[in-house]
């Protein structure tokens, strides 16, 4: 199982992923990806840390898998999360989207 | 409408310093979280799935142009360039930034508008009519109850952390518009028997996971009462509302706990002690803040009958258009116009910034600079010259706003649900997209008639489905999305909740059912009858058959 | 913890004997519910100064009669959300017609200030490194109410008229 750790920053709420070296990224493909337990679990700490800094809000554990060769969460909650609203038309959508 | 005097504006500046500090002490680490959350919540703002969300309250629904050319500024310097329309007559935006929200607030406070209690448990923004002080069945324009109430409930020191999130809805016409009877407390004015006008108070009405439809906790309230007597229906509610489980934290709980009777008695005993004290309204006050509602400066004019009717015959989209979405004035020569924000193109309830400048400029040259929002999520200029209606559709048109389906199958309301709410279980956009593409063709939804067609995430029922006549609930279910629909709910005057029609249908098979549901209508209404009577008449049976098969 | 009272850093010169099963032999002292209905005679007969907690489901009522006993009330915020002490606080100054020391103690916020002050609270148990400067700057963040409560503040409504009365005197 591969798991990443999601969150909201602190200051502008955006999506971010937590990398290797404890930075915050809004791109999916920028985060740590834990592949066994132990790893998840390291990452899951420096998260905690983190929030307690004060950098980032509600950080998680979520689930992955690749599709298409690109991450990809699997609970369709985290995949609109990770991708922003699937909505046909809504203004103001492009070109900010983030996550991808 | 209301105007802030240096009272009112006093407090909102104060609130925003308050706000500005509150956020500092968040960023810099004073605050966590967990502390941080009750006081953002009371200045409206969410943490969402992607981003900061923030709800700013439209009182009862009224709206300025200069506020709504405010709010289209916001949306393009703050935020992505829209902002959405709610149940509560607000308007949320969707992307705004921790550290920006002092100031868009400070922006807000300029033309008198806050997000103070739009959110958290306490007293929330109080919603009303939209043909408020313009209906023709209007007994009094319900502005003026509502704007004394709103001053009670703002900042009030006593119920600023009740159990759980309470609601106010007050109508002047015995023809609901506001969906009193599903509110924490419902208003509705009526005459006694000597002919003098007061309130019918409703309580224990609400959504969410336990739908009521409220109690009469008082056949008759005189108006000067208003405020003590809600003071008392409060007071009861924060002392022995539950504390302990937040599904079971609303007034509806304690309500069906006690038992109507008794929460009456409990009521009565405390508004006793009270009712004769300072929050007694004299009529000084009344008249005060009556001026405000004044109405604005009509011409004298009679009726277009027959020129109208001729206008109609020229176009069938015009005729379409004002069958529809255009409602009765009180005063001759005047009509109601529904802007329509459920278009094909855009998701129920959504406003760019640059139609929000565009109808501020209509509000101004066709309807004294004032709109309303509705609790369907919509827009509404009550004050439009007939002999202008027609100049107006053509320019609503052209912006994407004159779509001829107000209270039609295409006016869904709908909750931004998964694609924005960190509380939904599933998508309500896309099904609403897909419901309008099944109804686009205007004789099919025009012979259809009146249907509310109400979408929900999930059970927490932003988008009141259980009242919806069709009503469609968004599930997870072992990680997929599906829909279970309830039918024949109502909001209006003899509201009523709806019944499941049986197992849910999945994210693709949803729009199909719902015109399953309408076909089964077609084929077993009367003549002229709506759809809500015919269920009422059939029952589920044909329904239930036509989605499900016989077996 | 700090102490503010009446807008001054003060000593708590009550012995907290609440949920105790001994009374200090002297000096003011605070007490339960359960406590003051045991011992209220012996409490009375000390002569000292004496202080209530009332837990947040307490209701004031049971001590209605008593009131005037009491030098201390002190109401329990066990979380910060639980609002039940605000009516509890407005009902023991407005309806009992409790004088004395009306104390928050508990889960206290410094933004819960304002609304504590405003039903009738004028000391607070302060969990805060500035107490008196944070205690000032909560206190002093709005300076208009549009509820008549026990602070007997005037209300924007009760300005409203005065001012439109004053103009009125005014112009005549």
């Amino acid at each position: 199982m591969q798991q990443m750790v999601i969150a909201n920053a602190l200051r502008d709420g955006l999506v971010v992923f937590l990398t290797a070296n404890g930075r915050w990224v809004n791109a999916i493909a920028d985060g740590a990806v834990a592949s066994d337990t132990d790893r998840a679990q390291r990452l899951a700490d420096i998260a905690l840390e983190a929030e307690q800094r004060c950098q980032v809000i509600g950080p998680e554990l979520i689930e992955i898998e690749l599709k298409d060769g690109l991450r990809q969460p699997v609970h369709i909650r985290e995949a609109i999360r990770a991708n922003g609203p699937i909505v046909r038309g809504h203004p103001g959508e492009s070109g900010e989207g983030h996550g991808t | 409408m209301y105007r802030y005097d240096e009272f009112d504006q006093d407090l909102v500046n104060e609130r925003v310093e308050q706000f500005r500090r509150q956020v500092a002490r968040r960023l810099n680490g004073e605050l966590n979280e967990d502390q941080f959350k009750p006081l953002r919540l009371m200045n409206g703002l969410y943490l969402q799935l992607h981003a900061y969300m923030l709800r700013i309250n439209v009182p009862y629904g009224c709206l300025s142009s200069r506020q709504l050319r405010t709010l289209a500024h916001i949306a393009r310097v703050y935020d992505k360039g829209f902002g959405h329309f709610t149940t509560r007559q607000n308007l949320q935006f969707n992307w705004v930034k921790l550290e920006d929200i002092p100031d868009v607030l400070a922006a807000l406070a300029e033309v008198e508008m806050h997000c103070i209690q739009s959110s958290g448990n306490c007293i929330r923004n109080i919603t009303s009519d939209q043909y408020a002080g313009r209906a023709k069945d209007e007994l009094e324009d319900p502005r003026v109850f509502c704007e004394i109430i709103r001053q009670w409930y703002t900042l009030h020191p006593e119920f600023a952390y009740l159990p759980r999130k309470f609601k106010i809805a007050v109508t002047g016409s015995p023809n609901d518009r506001a969906a009193v009877q599903v509110h924490d407390i419902g208003l509705r004015m009526h005459l006694n028997s000597s002919g003098e006008p007061g309130f019918e108070v409703i309580v224990g009405g609400g959504q969410g996971r336990t739908p009521h439809i409220g109690k009469t906790i008082r056949d008759w309230l005189p108006e000067e009462h208003l405020l003590s007597y809600l003071e008392a229906i409060l007071r009861v509610y924060n002392l022995y509302g539950r504390r302990d489980n937040i599904y079971k934290a609303r007034i509806k709980i304690l309500v069906n706990h006690l038992g109507i009777k008794e929460f009456r008695r409990q009521v009565a005993e405390e508004w006793e002690y009270i009712k004769d004290g300072a929050l007694h309204i004299p009529d000084e006050e009344f008249a005060r803040i009556n001026a405000y509602f004044a109405p604005p400066a009509y011409e004298r004019l009679d009726d277009l009958g027959q020129e109208l009717n001729g206008l109609r015959e020229t176009t069938d989209e015009f005729d379409a258009w004002m069958q529809s979405n255009v409602a009765e004035h009180k005063v001759a020569g005047y009509a109601i116009v529904n802007l329509s924000l459920k278009g094909p193109d855009r998701p129920p309830g959504d406003l760019t910034a640059d139609q929000m400048d565009a109808v501020a400029d209509l509000a101004d040259r066709y309807s004294f600079g004032e709109l309303r929002v509705n609790h369907r999520q919509n827009l509404v200029f009550v004050d439009v010259k007939q002999s202008e209606l027609k100049e107006l559709w053509g320019k609503l048109k052209a912006l994407g706003l004159a779509t001829a389906n107000i209270g039609y199958a295409s006016d869904m309301i709908c909750c931004p649900g998964l694609d924005y709410c960190a509380l939904a279980n599933a998508r309500s956009i896309p099904i609403a997209e897909q419901i309008t593409e099944r109804f686009e063709d205007l004789k099919h939804l025009h012979a259809i008639g009146d249907l509310t067609i109400n979408i929900s995430g999930c059970v927490n029922a932003c988008g009141h489905h259980h009242v919806g006549n069709i009503g469609i609930l968004g599930v997870d279910k072992k990680g997929e999305e599906y829909y279970q629909f309830t039918l024949g709910g109502s909001s209006n005057q003899n509201a009523s909740l709806g019944d499941r029609t049986g197992p849910g249908f999945s994210a693709d098979d949803a729009a199909g059912a719902v015109e399953t549901i309408v076909n089964t209508y077609l084929n077993v209404r009367h003549n002229g009858e709506p759809f809500l009577d015919t269920y009422r008449r059939v029952g589920m049976a044909p329904f239930k058959e036509a989605l499900y098969g016989t077996d | 913890m700090a102490l503010i009272r009446n807008g001054a850093l003060a000593r708590d010169s009550f012995k907290n004997a609440a949920g105790r099963s001994e009374l200090p032999d002297h000096g003011a002292v605070l007490v339960g519910l359960d406590q003051w209905r045991e011992h209220r005679d012996p409490l009375l007969r000390r002569g000292e100064r004496i202080g209530l907690l009332l837990l947040s489901d307490q209701h004031p009522e049971a001590i209605a009669a008593d009131v005037h006993y009491f030098d201390l009330i002190a109401l329990e915020f066990p979380g910060f959300r639980d609002g039940r002490a605000y009516s509890y606080a407005r009902l023991l100054r407005e309806r009992f017609k409790f004088t004395g020391e009306l104390r928050a103690v508990g889960d206290v916020l410094l933004e819960q200030l304002h609304y504590m002050h405003r039903v009738g609270f004028n000391s607070f148990d302060l969990d805060s490194r500035q107490p008196l400067e944070e205690w000032k700057t909560a206190a002093g963040e709005f300076s208009v109410w549009y509820q008549p409560t026990a602070d007997g503040r005037a209300t924007a409504t009760e300005l409203r008229h005065w001012r439109n009365n004053q103009l009125r005197a005014s112009a005549i």
